[in-house]
């Protein structure tokens, strides 16, 4: 590799050729601030539109300050970050960012996490030296996603999301000079767009411009009600990240005080969508099985590869941009639907209970889960199955409104018949897990035999697209995997051009799976985060008893109680669903 | 239904697509078949390529006088890109529009040579005579009604051009006569 000589803030470095000034200030401890610029390693994902200029330097012999998240680092190059000239200058181009955005930072949701209220703060502006015009234009609220332009910085971050990295292409930047805003095509609400609500717009928005709706007085309202029965579901992805909101380490597991939280916040029972994410398994690995075995019985109608389906933006891609596929994906219902379905027939019959007096509240890592709820086909008689969808920020907010010192709760568990669930549920939350949690079941059921192993390493891991072959005991089952959307685009359109090899795919919305959610705690443009958490989602499968969906006494007990078998016709009706075509 | 006949009473104009406060519902144009293959044709003819957007907008726009939503959107499939990406560089150019022009458009130069000379009176009494704004079109879709800079004939100032054909040191009160000409026109 080649090498070149720099010097910066007086101290000299050797770095690799080819990298930006950002890239090698940040290799010797120095943090330029940057608020367009993103960049998250071993994903692919970077916004560099070059924009904002907050991150200029000055490099000597040249006349004009260099932004340092587009300039390449040259031998011989003398750089101050810090000099008089430098912090004047990024001053100004904050102030001037700031005399177009609202002053109500006070009551933002965004106010803590901004990382323009940050920008401000660490270059310490006590005053806007510029008066001027303010840009004003409509807020555009949807089921999972609020528009509010009047604070969009232009920093392209949402649209780099949108286009590049999920392909959906709804976000654009629109009309010219003061008037630009970043808007769908005609200026629509994103409630007629394409967009997916899969929300990665919202976890990369550096600003309060894009945030989810809000239902945390909802679901005060609802637990102070005492004709509802509250019950609680909390998704595998937010124990792994929970944590973050009250300062832990990235990583840290907080089942048991997640449990405890939850309990304290007043639910009547505290339940894991964990248990529907077994159920999940049970019944698309059965239709995975019926329709493998069909074909490997010659059947050339059977459709083939089954994709997912637990992922709501997802499931909303595909009918708005695949909609010739929508007979491929598994019927199989998403987990947090499943849980709503049995919750509102099952345990309610079991409480002896009205639906209508049973109010099922989601915590998801997702803001498209908010959307999801919504949908007709999942609701009876004008009743949804779930009535609140909290992403896990909304979660901690809520608890900290409810005066919980969640760093000192004590762990509690879950509470039964729906709360016990096994490691394959548990890796439900990473890329990767649905298909192993698959795996272990189906294998087990079509083969007969217990799985000699049970980490698939294969199918692991921040890869966009991977594939592996798994020998079911001599039959070579092959599985692809994608997260993010633009890489299942590409799977998908191996389909339709009928190249694809693949007997499953795993398909996620969201770089990372659950993990990067757009209803997780900020990660602020650093994957290690990401990858931190799924790392703690492995590590909570390896600590559990059980790790195979159909081991779940309280899954067996709930097909002889109630369901039958999988794929039943009561399966069918409360567990699986159909898609629509929405290209029009 | 409401916005529809909104719409025919009072055009909306360029400013007040990008800026309105409330959800803009443009009214649905149905396409022929054969505006259709228009626009497919004039992609194709720069090999259906995003990078020639603007190539192909211009050959549209060419063609049908605007660039309505329902042809950006055949556009955005032709040419395989996102139709957000397409209004982006629709709304960026002033070039491009998505009002039908009239009829017969109407143009007025506002240069320096043709300010100075009177254009602004001349342009007042072609949108009292017409009963538009610059950048509508009469409800008829007989004239519509744009200004622009300097044409290059700063000897006629102020100028006004109908279609392709200029008028030079025009007066407010030869308006009424020039407005004549076009509708009797119609009327034959």
């Amino acid at each position: 590799m080649e090498t070149v000589n720099l010097t910066i803030d007086k101290k000299q470095l050797v770095v690799n050729k080819g990298i930006t000034i950002l890239e090698a200030a940040k290799g010797m401890g120095v943090q330029i601030p940057t608020l367009c610029h993103m960049k998250l390693d071993d994903l692919n994902i970077e916004n560099r539109p070059g924009g904002c200029r907050v991150c200029v330097v000055e490099v000597e012999g040249r006349k004009n300050l260099a932004p340092a998240c587009c300039t390449e680092v040259q031998d011989g190059m003398v750089i101050n970050t810090h000099n008089m000239r430098v912090i004047n200058a990024r001053r100004t181009v904050v102030e001037l960012i700031l005399s177009d955005h609202p002053f109500d930072c006070l009551v933002c949701a965004k106010s803590g996490n901004c990382e323009l209220q940050d920008m401000a703060h660490n270059l310490g502006i006590r005053e806007i030296h510029y008066q001027g015009e303010q840009s004003t234009y409509r807020e555009d609220t949807s089921p999972a996603i609020i528009r509010d332009v009047d604070k969009c910085i232009m920093c392209r971050r949402c649209e780099m999301m949108c286009n590049e990295v999920q392909t959906v292409g709804v976000l654009s930047a629109i009309n010219r000079g003061f008037n630009s805003v970043v808007a769908p095509a005609f200026e629509m609400n994103l409630d007629h767009s394409v967009c997916t609500y899969c929300g990665q717009c919202v976890a990369v928005c550096p600003t309060g411009a894009l945030t989810e709706v809000d239902e945390t007085a909802k679901v005060i309202r609802a637990l102070s009600d005492p004709e509802k029965t509250v019950i609680v579901q909390t998704a595998p992805a937010v124990r792994a990240a929970l944590g973050e909101e009250f300062g832990m380490e990235p990583g840290t597991l907080v089942t048991g005080k997640l449990v405890s939280s939850l309990k304290r916040l007043g639910f009547d029972h505290v339940f894991d969508t964990d248990f529907a994410a077994d159920l999940t398994i049970m019944e698309e690995g059965t239709e995975l099985l019926g329709r493998l075995n069909k074909f490997l019985g010659g059947d050339k109608s059977v459709k083939l590869p089954i994709l997912t389906s637990c992922c709501p933006a997802w499931v909303k891609f595909f009918e708005h941009q695949f909609s010739s596929l929508k007979d491929i994906p598994s019927t199989a219902r998403s987990p947090q639907q499943m849980f709503g379905s049995i919750a509102k027939t099952y345990f309610a019959d079991k409480l002896g209970i009205k639906r209508e007096n049973l109010v099922v509240v989601s915590i998801m890592p997702c803001v498209a889960k908010k959307y999801e709820r919504g949908r007709d086909e999942f609701k009876v008689n004008g009743n949804p199955d779930v009535d609140h969808v909290l992403t896990t920020r909304e979660l901690a907010a809520l608890i900290k409104l409810s005066n919980i010192d969640f760093n000192s709760l004590p762990n509690d568990d879950f509470d039964q018949p729906l709360g016990e669930s096994t490691g394959a549920a548990v890796i439900f939350g990473t890329t990767g897990g649905v298909i192993e949690a698959a795996i272990r079941t189906a294998y087990e059921i079509q083969t007969g035999k217990e799985l000699p192993r049970l980490d698939f390493e294969e199918l692991r891991g921040m890869e966009g697209i991977r594939k592996a072959t798994i020998d079911f005991n001599g039959l070579p089952v092959n599985i692809g995997i994608a997260h993010g959307l633009g890489n299942a685009r590409k799977l998908l359109e191996d389909i339709q051009s009928g190249k694809s090899e693949f007997h499953a795919i795993e398909i996620m919305s969201c770089p990372g799976g659950c993990i990067g959610g757009g209803g997780q705690p900020y990660h602020h443009g650093n994957a290690e985060i990401l990858k931190k958490r799924q790392k703690a989602i492995y590590l909570e499968d390896k600590n559990k008893t059980l790790r195979k969906s159909h081991e779940n006494p309280y899954i067996k007990k709930l097909y002889e109680e109630f369901l039958g078998n999988p794929m039943s016709e009561k399966a069918h009706h409360l567990l699986h669903t159909e898609y629509f075509d929405r290209t029009k | 239904m409401l916005i529809l006949i909104q719409l025919v009473l009072n055009p909306l104009t360029n400013d007040q697509l990008t800026n309105d406060k409330n959800l803009k519902i443009m009214p649905k144009i149905k396409l022929s078949e054969n505006t259709i293959q228009i626009i497919k044709d004039a992609c194709k003819q720069f090999d259906n390529k995003e990078s020639e957007l603007i190539n192909v907008l211009h050959a549209v726009q060419g063609k049908l006088g605007y660039l309505p939503a329902e042809v950006q959107e055949i556009i955005a499939s032709e040419l395989n890109m996102s139709v957000a990406k397409i209004y982006g560089v629709v709304t960026f150019y002033s070039f491009f529009t998505m009002i039908p022009q009239g009829e017969f458009p109407i143009s007025i130069c506002m240069g320096t040579a043709c300010y100075v000379r009177g254009a602004e009176q001349v342009l007042a009494e072609l949108k009292r005579r017409l009963k538009i704004e610059v950048g509508q079109t009469t409800p008829d879709g007989k004239f519509s009604l744009s200004s622009l800079r300097c044409v290059g004939a700063c000897g006629l100032a102020p100028v006004v051009m109908v279609g392709e054909k200029v008028y030079g040191r025009v007066s407010p009160q030869q308006i009424k006569e020039i407005i004549e000409e076009y509708q009797e026109e119609k009327a034959c």
